[in-house]
């Protein structure tokens, strides 16, 4: 302890001391408020964000802007969510093939890691609706059949017509079938309102009855055709189509030959 | 003659001796019916509505006509422990509970449609060959009626399941009796027992459509038959064939096991398509409440002019004195359709008036050979084609990836374009085939075959057609426009100016046809 004191007076004292306390309470925070690992996800993220950067410059800039700010022919994607992303490259609406009246389906072009590099630089810029973990989608469980049907007849079937088939908006514009699409995106698309449809947020429809419409949406699309032949599952048009050319055609063709051999 | 013969001749005679029915049974069993094939559109239409008695007699033992609401626990889990009317409800246990009971609804509906296509094309057939003139007159006005009243039990057909389409269907009928001025909205309370939908509406259709409106059919139909049967079938001119005589088979044996084999022949491709093609999938669409609506929501085809006259509506409407009058809905739901059904209905009177022709016809008419009329019928249909396809637009738009709105300008704008057009090039298309006939009754028919005559001139050998054909070439009358002076023979004008001239220019108009092959060119031909 003498050796020690002898030295208090020592010029290198005050700072050696200064250092020593700052490494003292650096180190008691570090321990007590982050983890590791949490520093390693913000290396990551901050590396995908970079990549998803330079995705989104070579890609999507010419019509977002520079910085997704947004231009005249596209709009901006501060604030749109990862979701968003997820749904509109993960379904290959975009990038979009051409400028036409509404970006449709196509074979993706991003894969699954460049989507989610793009998502993460586009929730980067500003807060806005997640994707959907696997366990916030179990459907099957959360979500209850006839419920959703009703919702969806309620929100839906004006435009996607009552199973789900899709159907026609103004000029052009239309509401895309439902039919074999993830559940995660018809969920990305209630929460994001892509296109023309309207953002179904969790206090409109709270995130059970989302399940519960998905989970219908999957019992119409895996329902066999219980009465036989469906044409399109899209009401009277086709029905009288078919009782003109098949129901009338055949009983014509029944008469002349009936007219026919008699002679 | 064998034992059997002598038992059937007793009873014979046991109710000949009572009823005096021989004399009659002799003449019907001796009438004779004309053979072609689109003569038996008629007989379509009965067996359809046969089948539609058959199948639907047997949903009235299932179907529950109440508004009262139920909780489904039935076997289709989609719609499990939803509230719903129990009609609808009955409706889906019929489809999945009741045996065979999915297919009789199925065939219910195919024999309806059916039914309604073979109505119209029955309706053609009688209109573009002269059919309905002289004496038929009266029963060209029940088929009009048969076709109204088809067009009226198939909605309340389609009504009846309570649905989401049936009920977005009684939506827009209950609009449509709300834009009748002045009375509607009272007609509307009276129809619907007050505000829509309201909880009358269903038994009340039911009522209607299972008992009235088949009661009134029945009858008129069988008016209709006999009327035929009295008045003897039609036929199309040819060798031996007058206006005098009916050439065909007689009733028994050939006739009637004919149209016998054909009730079976409807009722089996009826049963077919019944079987292999869905239609209605009423648990789709699940049950209705005003607060819902599809996509895509159509009512059957018969039905889907109408809707798509609605459709291309531009939106007026007129305020005056507190009451709106909805002429976008006015007009084309109610104006539109009783301007064409008085139109059909008067028709064979307003053609004689035209033509002046007051004779009985029993010989038809080839389409061609009178233009006017048949221009008339192509530009009619190509009017309601135009509003069916406007009927379906949301589902063209999306199945041809076209806008919506592109369609609906294409009918607002072809609806009064197309439909004169089509006239005119109608009429020109029969005088071309006019000139065709005299053309091949002159010349005869062209070989093929060149010939090369000595000077260097190539000919084409023409070959004579059969006197058959000739006959029929040359069978039908000339068509000629009614001499009507503004004055009569004493120089004094005669009343009614505008009208005879009206009758005069129409008349002449009606009679523009290829001037017929003279006995006089015959013969030159010949010594030619």
């Amino acid at each position: 302890m003498k050796r020690l004191s002898r030295y208090r007076r020592h010029k290198a004292a005050g700072p050696l001391l200064l250092i020593f306390a700052l490494f003292a309470i650096g180190t008691t925070f570090s321990v007590a408020s982050a983890t590791v690992t949490e520093t390693q996800s913000v290396f990551d993220r901050s590396a995908s964000i970079e990549e998803g950067k330079q995705i989104f410059l070579k890609g999507c800039s010419s019509c977002h802007g520079l910085n997704a700010e947004g231009a005249s022919i596209a709009p901006s994607l501060i604030g749109v969510g990862a979701a968003s992303v997820d749904f509109q490259v993960g379904t290959g609406r975009m990038p979009m093939a051409d400028m036409s009246t509404q970006a449709m389906r196509k074979p993706r072009v991003y894969n699954e890691e460049e989507t989610a590099a793009l998502a993460a630089y586009v929730a980067s810029l500003a807060p806005g609706p997640a994707i959907p973990g696997e366990s916030e989608l179990n459907y099957e469980r959360d979500g209850n059949t006839a419920e959703g049907g009703e919702l969806f007849r309620n929100n839906c079937a004006m435009c996607h017509n009552f199973a789900g088939q899709g159907g026609a908006l103004s000029q052009g514009k239309y509401a895309p079938t439902l039919m074999g699409v993830e559940p995660k995106h018809i969920y990305e698309a209630m929460v994001t309102g892509p296109q023309s449809m309207p953002v179904f947020s969790d206090k409109t429809i709270t995130p059970e009855e989302k399940l519960s419409i998905i989970k219908w949406i999957k019992s119409a699309e895996a329902e066999p055709n219980l009465g036989g032949a469906t044409m399109g599952r899209i009401g009277p048009v086709s029905e009288g189509l078919l009782a003109w050319v098949l129901g009338l055609g055949l009983l014509i063709g029944i008469a002349v030959w009936l007219t026919t051999r008699a002679r | 003659m064998t034992t059997t013969e002598k038992k059937i001749g007793t009873a014979a005679n046991f109710v000949d001796e009572r009823l005096g029915a021989a004399k009659w049974v002799k003449k019907s069993l001796n009438k004779v019916f004309p053979d072609h094939w689109t003569f038996m559109f008629g007989e379509v239409c009965m067996y359809s509505f046969i089948i539609l008695l058959l199948s639907g007699t047997f949903l009235t033992f299932w179907f529950d006509p109440s508004q009262k609401e139920v909780v489904y626990n039935g076997s289709y889990e989609p719609l499990q422990g939803l509230k719903m009317s129990a009609a609808y409800a009955s409706t889906l246990n019929i489809s999945f509970e009741v045996r065979g009971g999915l297919l009789m609804r199925q065939i219910h509906h195919w024999a309806a449609n059916i039914f309604m296509a073979a109505i119209v094309a029955h309706l053609l057939r009688v209109f573009f060959t002269g059919a309905f003139r002289k004496p038929r007159e009266f029963n060209w006005i029940l088929g009009i009626l048969l076709l109204t009243l088809g067009l009226v039990e198939g909605l309340l057909g389609y009504s009846l399941p309570d649905d989401l389409l049936s009920g977005t269907g009684l939506r827009i009928t209950s609009a449509i009796i709300q834009a009748i001025p002045v009375v509607g909205t009272y007609a509307a309370f009276f129809l619907f027992g007050g505000e829509f939908p309201g909880t009358d509406f269903i038994p009340r259709i039911f009522t209607l459509h299972i008992l009235i409106i088949p009661g009134i059919f029945l009858a008129v139909i069988t008016i209709h038959v006999m009327l035929v049967w009295y008045q003897k079938h039609t036929q199309f001119p040819g060798v031996g064939r007058t206006e005098k005589n009916v050439v065909g088979h007689p009733i028994l044996p050939v006739y009637m096991a004919k149209a016998g084999g054909f009730f079976f022949v409807v009722f089996g491709i009826t049963a077919f398509i019944s079987a292999v093609a869905s239609i209605n999938p009423i648990w789709l669409y699940g049950p209705y409440t005003p607060g819902q609506i599809s996509a895509g929501s159509q009512p059957d085809w018969y039905m889907g002019w109408l809707d798509g006259l609605v459709r291309m509506a531009p939106p007026l409407e007129t305020h005056a004195f507190g009451h709106t009058i909805s002429w976008n809905i006015l007009i084309p739901a109610v104006i539109v359709p009783g301007i064409i059904f008085t139109g059909m209905a008067l028709y064979p009177f307003i053609e004689s008036w035209i033509t002046g022709d007051k004779r009985e016809h029993h010989l038809l008419d080839r389409p061609r050979n009178v233009p006017n009329r048949t221009a008339l019928g192509v530009m009619s249909i190509t009017f309601v084609m135009i509003s069916l396809i406007n009927g379906g637009n949301d589902i063209i738009a999306t199945n041809f990836d076209l806008s919506i709105n592109q369609i609906m300008w294409f009918s607002r704008i072809g609806i009064f374009i197309l439909p004169p057009l089509a006239f005119i090039i109608t009429k020109r298309l029969c005088l071309s085939l006019q000139r065709a006939d005299r053309e091949l009754l002159l010349h005869g028919a062209e070989t093929g075959r060149l010939l090369r005559l000595p000077h260097g001139e190539f000919v084409e050998v023409h070959a004579p057609i059969s006197p058959e054909k000739a006959y029929l070439l040359q069978s039908h009358e000339q068509l000629v426009p009614l001499e009507i002076e503004d004055v009569d023979a004493r120089g004094v004008r005669r009343p009614g100016a505008i009208k005879n001239k009206l009758q005069r220019r129409l008349s002449k108009a009606h009679a523009v046809s290829v001037p017929k092959v003279t006995e006089q060119e015959l013969k030159e031909i010949e010594n030619h």
